[in-house]
């Protein structure tokens, strides 16, 4: 969203963890920031607005090309009940019509990690237009380029009208009704799923588009809701879908009988699991998941082979023993726990990658198993 | 409220993460919700720890608010006793907790574990990392020392190295090795290095090295105050700093502290004749209050550039550093606003930038070479090789290190006869500095009977430019083995699968 700025109302602990996630990239010209509260707005309730509506017109003036401003809610904005939501409508009639003001939670005691997206995104929803029209929304932050892939694929299936969700810039808004369907193209995003159906709009359920068999599965899903023909299903997919399965067999080589174990942190888990198992034949051990919402990864667990343990939330030091216990051959956790296993002797891949890389589509089915094939690669290189 | 996007410290409550994570066999039970956990990759990422840090988070979620969060933070205390068995527990909480008031102290207190339990008060909306640190060793070593006798011998602690410490590892080994050469030994390494058993004998040492005030000067003065140990007041980074140390160490030991000199070669580098460009180089400095200082005087008097401007982010120290601003006749720079610092930075022009991370990137901006003396850094400055800041070696490690960035006198030379050249223009900047040039397009289409159709060209576009060289030969290698005349969409993505691995 190249138009949006994150404000995150909390504590020094949130810039650090913010600075600390985003690595380099904050030295860019950032589009997000912290407002940190200081002793004297925890004195008194009062004031805390004041000083959160100086803040915004100060970063407005400095930033004028900023069109949504998001009002992130964080742990200690939330304990001490800062009401954000009344912060977001009050400022937004201030600087309208030139930004728009939002507000929703990222703090730790109500969401992980990539729940934050889908507190965001389901913010955006009731600011959508409305429309009759039977459109197709994709939801889901994804990558330029796989988003332009995804979106040419939909409309070579004669499904001229795609919008995004969350879309480039603000007036690009997609429009929503009682005739929208829309399509998940990230698991995290149950929240945003359920905002959506309450203003009418139907969700396609599918696997998510991961590997060769995964992307089908989707596109199939998407296809059968408008009626699509075989022939033009299999036309539009035939060539894509080989030179997938092509491009993930240079990785299966290495794959191919090595078991994985899954720490909880992304949601991504699940239709990741579906697609080592299923198109790199890979043995899964314990797939772990921060939150598994049913209605959304329903299609992705069907597919699961037997076998594997599924946990929700985590008990890190109980799982940790069990990880120790199974020595599976990759294991795919956050980066607190990456350099312990490995010095531990085990294979990691850790998770953050994942969200931030091209995954999704054909064209990213063999970078996606590469990543998980290269540890495996790097540790045979090194004697 | 305060705007902020880049922060040169963490919260106080990171500070305690560092003392627990340097020492051994203590554990931290950090009052804090879930997403606290970020923290732990600070040491497994940066300083690259192969084990996880010593810290339980009590995980308090939203829905446990309303309810027994004191009893949330009563079971991991007890769980992470009989899980990790230490010989003495830190708790505290962090920002959040901090706000819904459980008392970790007293909790704990009313547990009865078998182990000492040290309570931390972090007041996390007014201070920050380094205060962290600082109180965390200070109420351990409070908690934890014991009235003992002297060594027979000479000895010394050395305090203030945390996990996460700029060089601290390298500072550490360096000093041991010339106190060794001089005949003092080394009673502890504290917090770094150290177990509660190492603390509880703190006062068996004649004296103290104080080698970070940042961590380790409150825990100085109480050992001055309460058991008699005298503390070094020099930091022994430069030459100069090393040699006062030296004298500071003859003093209290009465020893003749005369280490061996024949590694020390900075002084006959900056005498030799290829640093008289050197001379006059304006720099600004700016880091924590230790290192800053310490990069001022080597800077004057032993490298010979001119400070244009001095300052540090950590409010504590403010001043000592601005006494010794005026020693320089600049004006102290005393904030932890980064874009004050590039405000004065701006002002004040100089030709090379000592500081943090975030100076480096504000060097990168205005194209002024920069090299890091102090935290925050980034993994980078957490060197596989050995690189002290310290004593002797140390003085080598800084010749080099703030020499490379800078345009080499020959290569200066050059740049002024060949002003107009495309290859030395100034634009350009050092060949070995990197970052300066604009990025330019190298590879173009090889030309041969192959041709980019649009499509396909601006999907090319859309691949991260330093693999998009790769990308256009790949493709091109594979239509020309296919017979393939003009490169479509397709094309492209038949050769991505085919050279896929």
């Amino acid at each position: 969203m190249q138009d949006a700025f994150f404000l995150v109302v909390g504590s020094r602990t949130c810039a650090h963890l913010l600075q600390s996630a985003a690595g380099v990239m904050i030295f860019a010209e950032p589009r997000f920031g912290t407002a940190v509260l200081e002793e004297k707005d925890l004195a008194g309730l009062a004031d805390a607005h004041d000083e959160l509506d100086a803040q915004v017109a100060q970063l407005l003036e400095r930033r004028p090309d900023i069109r949504q401003l998001f009002l992130v809610g964080s742990c200690p904005s939330e304990v001490i009940k800062l009401d954000l939501s009344r912060a977001a409508e009050r400022l937004t009639k201030r600087h309208a019509p030139h930004v728009r003001v939002l507000n929703y939670s990222g703090s730790g005691i109500e969401t992980t990690f990539t729940q934050g997206e889908d507190a965001c995104l389901e913010a955006m929803v009731p600011g959508m237009p409305a429309t009759d029209a039977a459109e197709l929304v994709l939801v889901g932050a994804l990558p330029d380029v796989v988003e332009d892939q995804l979106t040419d694929l939909i409309r070579a299936l004669g499904i001229e009208t795609v919008h995004v969700l969350p879309s480039r810039r603000a007036d690009e808004m997609a429009r929503i009704g009682p005739n929208t369907r829309f399509v998940l193209a990230q698991p995290f995003l149950g929240d945003t799923a359920a905002a959506l159906s309450r203003r009418g709009a139907q969700m396609i359920e599918a696997p998510f588009p991961f590997g060769a068999e995964g992307t089908t599965a989707w596109l199939r899903a998407i296809a059968d809701t408008y009626g699509v023909s075989d022939e033009l299903f299999e036309r539009v997919t035939a060539a894509p879908h080989a030179r997938a399965v092509k491009a993930v067999a240079a990785a299966r080589a290495t794959l191919q009988d090595k078991s994985i174990f899954f720490f909880p942190d992304s949601q991504l888990e699940i239709p990741l699991a579906r697609f080592l198992t299923r198109e790199c034949g890979m043995t899964a051990i314990e797939i772990g998941a921060p939150f598994i919402h049913k209605g959304v990864v329903g299609a992705d667990l069907d597919l699961i082979p037997a076998g594997p343990m599924l946990s929700e939330g985590q008990d890190v030091d109980k799982q940790l023993d069990r990880c120790r216990a199974a020595r599976p051959d990759l294991t795919v956790c956050g980066l607190g726990l990456a350099n312990p296993l490995e010095s531990e002797g085990l294979a990691t891949k850790w998770a953050i990658e994942l969200v931030f890389t091209p995954v999704h589509g054909y064209e990213q089915a063999g970078d996606l198993a590469s990543l998980f094939a290269r540890p495996l690669r790097r540790r045979e290189a090194l004697v | 409220m305060k705007l902020t996007i880049w922060t040169y410290e963490g919260p106080p409550h990171v500070g305690a993460m560092r003392v627990a994570t340097g020492m051994e066999n203590v554990h931290y039970v950090l009052h804090a919700p879930q997403g606290d956990t970020y923290a732990d990759l600070l040491f497994t990422m940066i300083e690259r720890r192969g084990q996880r840090p010593p810290v339980t988070y009590t995980t308090f979620q939203a829905r446990d608010l309303g309810e027994d969060t004191a009893e949330l933070f009563k079971t991991a205390c007890r769980d992470a006793y009989e899980r990790f068995k230490p010989d003495a527990l830190i708790v505290g909480a962090s920002c959040t907790a901090e706000l819904i008031q459980d008392d970790p102290g007293g909790l704990s207190e009313s547990m009865g574990l078998p182990v000492p339990v040290i309570p931390l008060e972090l007041p996390s909306y007014q201070r920050k990392e380094n205060f962290g640190t600082s109180e965390t060793f200070f109420q351990i070593a409070r908690a934890l020392v014991r009235k003992v006798d002297r060594t027979p011998e000479i000895s010394c602690n050395i305090l203030g190295p945390t996990g996460l410490g700029f060089r601290h590892r390298d500072d550490v080994a360096e000093l041991e090795k010339m106190l060794a050469e001089i005949g003092i030994s080394v009673n502890a390494v504290a917090p770094m290095g150290s177990s509660p058993a190492d603390i509880a004998r703190l006062g068996a040492a004649h004296f103290n090295v104080l080698l970070y005030p940042e961590c380790g000067e409150e825990a100085a003065r109480w050992l001055e105050r309460e058991h008699g140990q005298p503390y070094t007041k020099t930091v022994p980074i430069g030459v100069g700093a090393t040699r006062d140390f030296l004298s500071e160490l003859a003093e209290i030991t009465g020893l003749a502290c005369a280490p061996d000199e024949s590694n020390l070669r900075a002084p006959w580098y900056a005498a030799s004749v290829d640093s008289t460009y050197l001379t006059g180089k304006r720099v600004f400095i700016f880091g924590d209050a230790t290192h800053a200082a310490a990069a001022a005087r080597v800077a004057r008097d032993e490298m010979g550039f001119e400070v244009v401007g001095l300052g540090c982010f950590n409010r504590e120290f403010a001043r000592p550093i601005r006494a010794l601003a005026r020693d320089y006749g600049v004006e102290a720079l005393i904030t932890d606003d980064y874009l004050e610092v590039e405000k004065a930075i701006e002002a004040a022009q100089p030709e090379m930038i000592l500081g943090t991370q975030m100076e480096r990137h504000i060097g990168k901006r205005l194209g002024i070479p920069c090299a890091v003396i102090s935290a925050p850094v980034h993994v980078q400055d957490f060197p596989a090789r050995y690189s002290p800041q310290v004593g002797w070696e140390g003085a080598n490690v800084l010749f080099d290190t703030w020499v490379h960035p800078l345009v080499m006198g020959l290569e200066e030379h050059l740049l002024h006869m060949f002003r107009d050249d495309f290859e030395f223009n100034d634009a350009a900047g050092p060949s070995h500095h990197a970052g300066h040039a604009a990025q330019k397009e190298v590879a173009q289409s090889s030309g041969d009977n192959v041709i980019w159709l649009d499509d396909a060209e601006r999907e090319l576009r859309k691949v991260p430019f330093f693999v998009r060289g790769k990308a256009r030969r790949n493709t091109e290698k594979f239509a020309a083995e296919q017979g393939i005349a003009s490169i479509s969409v397709d094309t492209l993505y038949e050769a991505k699968a085919h050279f896929a691995r």
